[in-house]
């Protein structure tokens, strides 16, 4: 039956067998091909794709969900962006925030993993003791650390006054809250950082490093001339990735400052959150949102460049 | 000249060998890097512990200053007045349905379009991956605004007004990640196709072959993609914030949210709901903290 109309089509299309049964087999891997991706692609476009396209068209807009028109404005929207001093606020902090964060979890991260990597005693409970902060949510994190640092009762200013320190107002003071935001996510991003680290370590063959110590390398020449090149890749992937993150801060602020005192710690994305959902000014908020994707793809590719020149690739 | 050098490693020994001595001598009976680990350590688990003790005091006491280190009695009732103030429960199973929820649907489409996109050769291959990767590096900010009104206009129209506010608003944008398609996809490529040819030639279909010879192949790769999976929806806020308005349909983090915004100064409340919150979570990360840590791991390394 089947091989019967097999060559009754060969006979009509004239072609030589083979030649039909790829073509059919192609169309069959098509057909298949397009029945596996549909599904995820299905979400990812409309969840991912469009609203790119979306917001970009909706950044020319002035869209504020009161009115039911959205006239096209042109550049207006970035305009007033440029020109907005609660942006420009807003990167401040944002760049204050990025360059306290991303060097202080590497340089923690670094720390813990270089003393967790070695095979002594209770060191699965210290690692343990690194990796939960992995676990707890950004709401959770800055919950426990708005009450250390409360400061009436916060046991952080308790350790100030034992140690004759002044009491500090941390969180309500504007001069210091971006810097306990920080605090509390290097703590949160600590155990990351140390997976990343300790990852990376291992991968440092012995050799090399007895090497440098037979030819008379003390152990910080060693680490700093070996080790640390070694771990170049990781600390570039940290960085950028870090970047990105640090760039995108929010659930803290929200939970902790919601953008004050006095607006000291309006970050970027808590602004654009502000503008888009309690003012409902979308257009103003979808430019904010392109400055920003448009702000982190320049920082990446800069970070790529000048890392790649300090980046140390084995093979 | 030869003299001064003799006398020089003469004197130099000597000197050497007291340092040797005593260093010796000051050998500590444990490893020197207790020193820096136990502090370490303890500033890392502080947070924790001072949770919990707070969440077993009396408000008075949470409130005395200088703090005690100790509560005098345990006071588990500030547990159950938190779970009065605030539906705890509610917000563990819901923060449950949708992660495994999520989980599972990632899993599914991930490892079918992954596959896909590894494996078969079909029309538009090449145009539709480079917009799944676009979608990859633009952060959520940028979609949040537009996915919000798609997600509502879903809701509203096809759903009935289900969508925004009912817990699906949480897991259908999230169903399949760019990131899953292409982290699967990538380690199918590794896979040898030897496997897969001789089952097809033996007749077996290519969902058979996905089902019984890719996938049994790819568990650790399955395990990775649903552990950060798993994190990034048990932990997420940003997203229920927006799309979710009732407290009936909130998840933990975004419960306690708003139970900390009610009961903003009422510390031993506000930690023994913390302590609920994050139990569950870091009951499963300790038990599978293996598991937990080679997938995050192996995102470094992906890359690098």
């Amino acid at each position: 039956m089947a091989a019967s109309t097999a060559a009754a089509s060969r006979r009509r299309s004239g072609a030589p067998p083979g030649e039909v049964r790829n073509r059919a087999m192609a169309r069959s891997e098509s057909l298949a091909g397009w029945a596996f991706v549909t599904p995820a692609s299905v979400i990812i476009l409309l969840f991912g794709a469009v609203p790119i396209v979306w917001s970009l068209v909706m950044s020319f807009q002035q869209n504020n969900l009161l009115s039911p028109h959205t006239p096209f404005v042109g550049l207006r929207n970035y305009r007033t962006l440029i020109h907005d001093p609660a942006v420009l606020s807003a990167t401040e902090h944002t760049i204050v925030y990025t360059a306290l964060f991303v060097p202080g979890t590497m340089i923690v991260g670094l720390f813990l993993a270089v003393a967790m990597n070695r095979q002594i005693r209770f060191i699965n409970f210290y690692r343990t003791a690194a990796y939960a902060t992995m676990a707890i949510s950004t709401i959770s994190e800055a919950l426990v650390f708005i009450w250390l640092f409360d400061p009436s009762y916060g046991i952080v200013n308790y350790g100030f006054s034992l140690l004759g320190l002044p009491q500090q107002q941390f969180l309500n003071d504007p001069s210091q809250a971006l810097f306990v935001v920080a605090v509390m996510t290097i703590w949160g991003w600590a155990g990351f950082a140390v997976v990343i680290y300790l990852a990376a370590l291992q991968g440092v063959p012995r050799e090399l490093t007895e090497a440098a110590a037979i030819d008379g390398a003390g152990r910080w020449a060693t680490f700093r001339r070996i080790t640390l090149p070694l771990l170049s890749p990781a600390s570039l992937f940290l960085a950028v990735w870090l970047t990105i993150n640090a760039l995108q801060l929010f659930d803290e602020v929200y939970l902790s400052t919601q953008g004050g005192p006095l607006g000291a710690t309006t970050v970027v994305v808590y602004y654009l959150y502000v503008q888009a959902f309690q003012n409902f000014s979308f257009g103003y908020a979808s430019a904010i949102a392109y400055m920003l994707f448009i702000v982190i793809l320049v920082v990446t590719a800069i970070q790529f460049r000048v890392g790649r020149r300090f980046t140390y690739y084995r093979s | 000249m030869s003299t001064v050098d003799l006398a020089k490693t003469a004197a130099a020994a000597p000197i050497r060998g007291v340092a040797g001595a005593r260093r010796r001598r000051w050998k500590l009976p444990f490893s020197p890097w207790h020193l820096v680990l136990v502090p370490a350590t303890i500033i890392l688990i502080f947070p924790f512990f001072w949770m919990i003790v707070t969440s077993l005091e009396t408000p008075s006491e949470a409130l005395r200053f200088p703090p005690d280190l100790t509560p005098h009695v345990l006071r588990f009732t500030n547990y159950s007045d938190a779970l009065k103030a605030a539906p705890f429960g509610r917000f563990f199973w819901n923060s449950a349905v949708v992660a495994l929820t999520t989980v599972a649907c990632n899993l599914v489409f991930c490892a079918a379009a992954g596959y896909a996109f590894a494996r078969f050769r079909f029309l538009g291959r090449g145009a539709l991956f480079v917009l799944i990767m676009i979608t990859l590096m633009v952060p959520f900010q940028v979609t949040m605004i537009p996915q919000f009104l798609i997600t509502k206009w879903i809701g509203v129209n096809l759903l009935a007004g289900a969508g925004i506010g009912h817990i699906g608003a949480l897991i259908v944008p999230n169903a399949a990640t760019a990131f899953g398609v292409f982290f699967l996809r990538q380690f199918f490529r590794t896979l040898p196709i030897e496997y897969e040819e001789a089952a097809r030639v033996d007749g077996a279909t290519r969902l058979t072959v996905l089902m019984k010879v890719v996938l049994p192949l790819s568990a650790p790769a399955l395990a990775t993609l649903a552990a950060l999976t798993f994190l990034d929806s048990w932990n997420s806020f940003l997203w229920p914030l927006i799309a979710i308005t009732s407290t009936s349909a909130s998840t933990l983090p975004l419960g306690l949210a708003t139970f900390q915004g009610a009961h903003a100064t009422e510390w031993t409340l506000l930690m023994a709901g913390n302590v609920m919150s994050l139990a569950p979570m870091m009951l499963v990360f300790l038990l599978a903290q293996r598991y937990f840590v080679r997938s995050v791991a192996s995102t470094g390394l992906t890359g690098t």
